[in-house]
């Protein structure tokens, strides 16, 4: 019954009665959440439930949404949409930089991803998986200390999205920034993440902490016990899945 | 039995590796090499065996000879360097001033909401008058010399470049604004690196009719006032029946629009050469 370390550090990401509501619909209901330093965060939920609106609220791109709530996040934020949001007039590695200066590390952050040689292509050029691989570079230039990712990999076809989930998880673990990857996948948070919540009805419905080591497999079968709880927290029974 | 299969599988393997056809791209495919000048050149030779032919009435089309002869005469008499050099003068004046305003009043009223509340309004009601009504005002206030001719001119250039420079720099897509804040770009590093590269498609748009625009005001303006130039040249001849002096009139101007437009076209090419078109 030590004390985790982690509790005794300032949490990452402090959430605090966060309420957020469209055109008087109210969308997040009072969500109370903390992300302790360090943490790979999955949150799941249906369609519509929140989920981006929660991302941009953390990542504070919510300007013109009526909310309230408190809310703290860390000083360097990056964030990954579900399009890769290159500049098309900038070549890749003008890309990675914008916002920031250092061609070297923008370099080396395309070499961790996989496209050292690539920095002169336009994007354009790119596939939509290597897009997505500059858009990661382009979030870890700026060495985070929260990644925000709202479905980066919904759009790539199921093999490119395995390589990127490896990718991520082992930038991950070299950079340590915490984590708030939304999905609509449950094997994809379950195989990423150390923590899923379940967003439902402008709360959060289940949190489930996976202790299981990494890397994981989608076929390991002590996995599955999770993705029944979490399948049944999203209101979908075995029969129906 | 393994044999009869082999024998079997053969005729369908060597079917299966005929040359599979590649699907017709959708795209026109490769320029033919100096496409663009196939067209005139054979209007051209129609042009000439018609004249060669004698099926041409002399008076009013003369045959493509007698038009380089006519050009070649009033070239080394000196008449048309001195009404070339003052139409260029003229358009190039012109549209220098309007290609001015029309990227300074984008640049004022797509960047700012106060420069958009007073610019925007104003434009819009100019560009609902057409510009060569203003002449007769222009006339009152300017008098007939050069300056009216310039400001008509100018007048006419920077209504488009204004109009799709404006469009552009507001029409920003919404993904990009979110990324810049993001990134935590200054608001000065969000528009040189992010609004002004994104409007330059739509600017290029703006210039070409600009530029088209310049040599249509020109012409009007020359014809129905002026003492110099091409227009006037083209205008006496008509008074003398001269239809080879109004050809070489006519030739010179397709060239500076085809000059003019080629060179807008290539700077356009190499500013924007992160754009994969149809056209490369
Ligand atoms: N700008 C907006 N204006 C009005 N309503 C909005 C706006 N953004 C989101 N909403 C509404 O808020 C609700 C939550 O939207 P949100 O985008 O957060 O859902 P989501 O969980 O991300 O869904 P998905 O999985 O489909 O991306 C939806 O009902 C949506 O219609
Ligand atoms: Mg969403």
């Amino acid at each position: 019954m030590a004390p985790h370390t982690e509790q005794l550090t300032r949490p990452a990401v402090r959430l605090r009665g966060l309420t957020r509501s469209f055109d008087g619909r109210t969308v997040l209901d009072g969500i109370d959440l903390d992300i302790p330093a360090g943490q790979f965060v999955a949150l799941l939920g249906h369609s519509g439930s929140g989920k981006s609106t929660l991302l941009r609220a953390v990542a504070g791109l919510d300007h013109e949404v009526t909310g309230s709530g408190e809310l703290s996040a860390p000083e360097r934020v990056s964030v990954v949409f579900q399009d890769s949001r290159l500049l098309p007039w900038r070549r890749v590695l003008d890309n990675v930089l914008l916002g920031t200066d250092g061609a070297d590390k923008g370099r080396a952050a395309l070499a961790e991803v996989g496209l050292a040689g690539r920095e002169r292509a336009w994007p354009s050029e790119l596939s939509g998986g290597e897009a997505q691989r500059a858009a990661l570079a382009r979030s870890l230039v700026r060495e985070p200390e929260l990644l925000l990712a709202d479905e980066p990999f919904g759009a790539l076809d199921a093999l490119t999205r395995i390589r990127m989930h490896h990718l991520l998880r082992e930038l991950w673990e070299r950079h340590r920034p915490s984590v708030l990857l939304v999905t609509h996948d449950v094997d994809e948070a379950i195989v990423l993440a150390d923590r899923v919540l379940v967003l439902d009805r402008g709360r959060i419905g289940l949190d489930l902490t996976i202790d299981r080591p990494h890397p994981r497999s989608y076929r390991d079968p002590l996995l599955g016990e999770y993705r029944e709880r979490l399948l049944a927290a999203l209101g979908v029974t075995e029969d129906l899945a | 039995m393994t044999v009869t299969t082999l024998d079997t599988a053969a005729p369908a393997a060597v079917a299966t590796e005929q040359p599979r056809r590649r699907r017709r791209g959708l795209a026109p495919g490769k320029r033919l090499p100096a496409a663009r000048l196939a067209g005139p050149l054979l209007l051209l030779a129609v042009w000439a065996a018609a004249s060669a032919a004698g099926r041409l009435d002399t008076a009013a089309v003369p045959a493509p000879w007698t038009v380089l002869d006519t050009g070649i005469r009033l070239w080394t008499d000196g008449t048309l360097p001195a009404d070339v050099l003052t139409s260029l003068e003229r358009a190039a004046y012109g549209f220098a001033f309007g290609l001015t305003a029309g990227v300074v009043l984008a640049l004022a009223s797509g960047l700012s909401r106060t420069g958009e509340a007073l610019i925007d309004g104003t434009v819009q009601l100019n560009r609902a008058i057409p510009v060569l009504g203003l002449i007769p005002l222009f006339i009152l206030w300017l008098g007939i010399g050069e300056t009216f001719k310039i400001a008509i001119i100018a007048i006419v250039v920077y209504i488009p470049i204004y109009l799709n420079t404006h469009a552009a720099l507001s029409g920003i897509d919404q993904r990009f604004v979110e990324l810049a804040e993001v990134q935590g770009l200054s608001r000065l590093r969000f528009v040189r690196e992010i609004v002004i590269p994104g409007a330059l498609p739509g600017f290029f748009v703006g210039l070409r009719l600009g530029v088209t625009g310049s040599w249509l005001g020109l012409v009007v303006l020359e014809q129905i006032n002026a003492t110099s130039g091409l227009g006037y040249l083209m205008f006496q001849a008509q008074n003398y029946g001269q239809s080879d002096v109004i050809l070489v009139g006519l030739l010179i101007y397709g060239v500076f629009g085809l000059v003019s437009d080629s060179a807008v076209r290539l700077i356009e090419r190499r500013v924007l050469s992160w754009r994969r078109t149809l056209s490369n």
